[in-house]
């Protein structure tokens, strides 16, 4: 309940000021982040394959001493997997789950700038068309004329729903090795 | 001052919990055994503390109860009251509400509410069955005393006082050891009135010497109560170190007055004065009695002990010095105990664990460097820093250890109640109590073993009636074993009941479908098919009802904590289970390997030997995976088409052979890359459901390595073909 009270007063600040949001680019198609939940940029690199997780998984890197989750932002949004460029970056991203903090990184062709969006240009998700699971998506920013889905990263990255497809993953897995 | 009080209040609090865990383990030593003097001895001393530490804080509640139990303990003590089953239920569960009120009134600073207050009353009148007579003893007692005294005290310099006097000189560090010399003057006035208080500055030092946590401070007191001396002296008890406490009792000879003017630093003068000023000599008996002991003082020179000519003058029944005594040798064996530990914080430890973690890591970036670069001396810098490393992990783990005998001793209690709940007599016997294993699995794995213990209890042993038909002891045995075993602990829940009802459990599996109709599998797997969930123990091992929760969750629990259980049992004889648990959470000797790309980590434990794979079972690997060891039948996972690891397998492979709870098994890797200190990283949340692979390690390159979990590896194997099998049975 507090939480969520929490989220609203957020909300209605957000509503005043403009906010900053991170805009990168996956599959030719522009997309938009918060940087409130941003913690930095890296290059992509050194990353450790896990076996038998799901395509949106991609592995493990170390951060500074902590092994962290890489996600496939593509491969989420249920289409092919990046592929990997000169230009792939991977954006270390908290979210919070169950009360606990998390990092996360995500993989996206290339990081594109930091736009300020004020409420008023924010437009509420259309409830198809955008080829993305809506629930995913926290509205439309109008940039220059053009639409950026801004993504809402609590649910893209929800470490819950993520664990349970990996599990489910498995079972699809071994069933399709019984088929 | 009031951060110090904050912290000793916490070392209270962390101090009356194991004093009541103590007391409650000697209670039930002391059922078995109820003339135990030591262990009466024991409990009453645990009670005695945890209330006069209480008073030190003020902590009101806990002191009247606790008065109580203490009384009632003391005449345990004395054998006035006979230790019998109902008293030991009602010191047990006055435990239980002292702990309460420790948590409640202690830690919380809240009060008890209406239900615990209900229990307390409930508890201090069955208490007070075992203290009615007493009052009026003790007060035949006291008359006694005083009469004697009165009578004899004529002899030599009569003293008008009727009250105690108390002269107290603090020492210096008493603030700085986190008392508060005037919580001990608040606690003395619960047990009488003080009549006159003189505060002695005298100790003072100028301003610009003085340190204000220092605590120069002394108190002359006159006090009127009706406690004996070594009540009063207990107050006193936590300040005896580096103070001076005299207690002088009512009616106390001039030449003890003088005696104690003497010990003290203040001058002589100075000291009669406030004496007399307070009323406990006359000036007159002062002067008297200051001339009269330099005269008459030691002709021979010799001293005699105070204690002795306390007791030669009678002012102080024998029985009082004895108890001082006992009091000062029993806080001095507190004290040996105390010193050879030391309470440190465990998130501190833990930090200092992580820090020795991230050591590791860089050590063994350190030596990757030294290798490539190739300059000699360098290496053998690395190498020695290495082996330090290894030392100061090893050292850091060990100060993480604990011995699980204190987890074991909580159920003596569980099984005291439960049996009592279901009627059963059943005795816990425990064995291995000193083996070692670390803080944080002994904190989980609390949980799974009452639940274990509870269901041996409940299922497995059977009641009185049933067991004589069978011709074994009316009176149950429950065992609790724990032991070291290749770098695992081992604990072994063992119960002399029924055993488990083999052909319900199969029927079971079979209508769940977790067994094939056809296939009988060995018994050891059946006896384990209750692990499995879903799998309701109610119905599978006896007709008694179930707790609800099932063998799954335990199971998950020491799964989680990287360990395995399983079950043994024969029928008519008992039932064992046993959890094989890893020694530590932190840090493993690994072996590392490579497929492909990527490198994994063996934990060294559990690798057996390495030997390469020859070109004939290589080809072979498409019809089976087996390969002859020496005349050993060795199965074995292709851990690149295991993992699905893309590209072509290296030219030349090896096997790396692990065992695990006694099972042989090959894993086929690429390259072998030799032993690796691995600091364990969880994998997060993202990563729960994943099997095969229990975590992950970050190596000298900076590279992440994932751990293999070898068991559910090589049950992941077996699983998988057995599948194949029936379904391609299935199919033809």
């Amino acid at each position: 309940m507090g939480a969520l009270v929490k989220k609203e007063i957020h909300a209605a600040v957000m509503q005043q000021e403009r906010g900053q949001y991170l805009t990168f680019l996956i599959g030719g198609e522009m997309f938009a982040i918060s940087i409130l939940g941003i913690k930095e940029i890296i290059e992509y690199g050194n990353l450790t394959t896990v076996p038998m997780m799901p395509d949106f998984i991609r592995g493990v890197i170390n951060l500074r001493g902590a092994v962290v989750p890489v996600v496939d932002m593509s491969a989420r949004f249920g289409r092919t997997a990046s592929e990997v460029t000169r230009r792939s970056c991977i954006v270390i991203i908290e979210v919070e789950a169950d009360d606990e903090k998390q990092d996360v990184g995500v993989v996206v062709d290339s990081v594109s700038e930091v736009l300020e969006i004020s409420a008023a240009e924010i437009e509420p998700a259309p409830s198809f068309g955008a080829r993305i699971r809506a629930d995913f998506i926290s509205g439309m920013g109008k940039v220059n004329g053009q639409f950026v889905i801004i993504l809402n990263a609590d649910r893209v990255l929800s470490v819950d729903e993520m664990a349970r497809l990996s599990g489910a993953g498995v079972t699809e897995f071994v069933a399709a090795e019984l088929a | 001052m009031s951060l110090d009080l904050d912290q000793a209040l916490q070392t209270y609090i962390a101090e009356a919990r194991e004093l009541l865990q103590d007391m409650e383990d000697a209670l039930l030593r002391l059922e078995a055994d109820p003339n135990d003097a030591d262990t009466i001895g024991a409990i009453f001393r645990a009670a005695h503390t945890i209330k006069g530490s209480a008073g030190l804080f003020g902590l009101d509640p806990i002191v009247s109860f606790t008065h109580i139990v203490e009384d009632v303990l003391d005449r345990v003590r004395d054998g006035d009251v006979v230790i019998e089953a109902n008293l030991i239920a009602v010191l047990l569960e006055s435990g239980d509400h002292m702990l309460h009120l420790v948590n409640v009134v202690a830690a919380q600073g809240g009060q008890l509410d209406a239900e615990a207050i209900a229990r307390e009353n409930g508890l201090r009148i069955r208490l007070q069955a075992y203290q009615a007579s007493q009052d009026s003893s003790k007060v035949s007692h006291a008359v006694q005393v005083e009469t004697e005294t009165s009578f004899q005290s004529s002899g030599g310099g009569f003293v008008e006082t009727d009250n105690w006097h108390i002269s107290l000189r603090f020492g210096q560090n008493v603030m700085r050891d986190g008392m508060d010399p005037l919580s001990f003057i608040r606690y003395l006035s619960t047990l009488g009135e003080i009549v006159s208080i003189t505060t002695m500055f005298d100790a003072l030092p100028l301003a610009d010497e003085m340190d204000a946590e220092s605590c120069y401070l002394g108190f002359e007191i006159d006090f009127k109560s009706d406690a004996d001396k070594a009540t009063i002296a207990g107050v006193f008890e936590f300040a005896r170190e580096g103070s001076l406490v005299h207690i002088l009792p009512p009616h106390s000879k001039l030449t003890e007055y003088i005696e104690l003017i003497r010990s003290l630093p203040e001058s002589e003068t100075r000291l009669g004065e406030i004496l007399v000023a307070t009323g406990a000599l006359t000036q007159q008996e002062l002067e008297s009695g200051l001339s009269e002991q330099q005269t008459s003082a030691r002709p021979d020179g010799s001293t005699t002990p105070l204690g002795e000519i306390l007791v030669e003058q009678r002012s102080v029944e024998h029985e009082v010095v004895q108890a001082a005594l006992d009091k000062q040798t029993q806080s001095k064996d507190s004290k040996n105990k105390e010193s050879r530990y030391i309470r440190v914080q465990a998130d501190k430890l833990d930090e200092l664990i992580n820090m020795v973690g991230e050591l590791v890591i860089a050590g063994a970036g350190v030596s990757l460097l030294a290798q490539r670069v190739k300059d000699n001396p360098l290496q053998e810098a690395a190498s020695v820093m290495s082996g330090l490393v290894e030392e100061i992990r090893d050292g850091a783990l060990r100060l993480r250890m604990v011995p699980i005998g204190e987890t074991f001793n909580r159920f003596q209690r569980v099984v005291r109640d439960v049996g009592r709940e279901l009627g059963k007599d059943i005795e816990l016997v425990i064995t291995g109590a000193d083996t070692e294993l670390d803080k944080t699995v002994v904190e989980k794995i609390g949980d799974p073993l009452m639940h274990l213990v509870r269901n041996a209890m409940d299922h497995g042993i059977e009641s009185a009636s049933i067991r004589q038909e069978k011709g074994k002891p009316e009176k149950g045995t429950l065992r609790l074993n724990a032991f070291h075993d290749s770098g695992s602990i081992v604990i072994e829940i063992v119960d002399d009941g029924g055993g488990l009802n083999r052909d319900r459990i199969l029927q079971k599996a079979r209508d769940r479908g977790l067994i094939a109709p056809n296939v009988t599998p060995p018994d050891q797997e059946i006896y384990n098919m209750i692990f499995e969930a879903g799998f309701s123990t109610a119905e599978a091992i006896t007709n008694l009802s179930g707790r609800g929760v099932g063998m799954d969750v335990v199971k998950r629990n020491i799964a989680a904590l990287r360990g395995t259980v399983s079950l043994d049992s024969a029928v008519g004889q008992g039932t064992t289970v046993s959890i094989r648990l890893p020694l530590t959470l932190a840090i493993i000797d690994g072996f590392l390997v490579g497929v492909g790309k990527s490198s994994y980590i063996v934990p060294l434990d559990m690798v057996h030997e390495c030997i390469e794979l020859t070109e004939n079972d290589r080809q072979a690997t498409g019809e089976r995976s087996y390969l002859n060891l020496r005349g050993e039948v060795l199965p074995f996972v292709m851990l690149r088409e295991h993992f699905e690891i893309e590209g072509n397998g290296a030219r030349r492979a090896n096997v790396v052979v692990v065992s695990c709870a006694g099972q042989k098994a090959g894993l086929v890797v690429d390259e072998l890359m030799g032993e690796f200190q691995t600091v364990i990283k969880p994998l997060g949340k993202i990563f729960s459901t994943l099997r095969g692979i229990s975590g992950s390690t970050i190596l000298g390159s900076g590279e992440v390595a994932l751990i293999l979990d070898v068991p559910s590896l090589v049950q992941q194997a077996v699983n998988r073909e057995s599948q194949h099998v029936s379904t391609r049975q299935l199919t033809h």
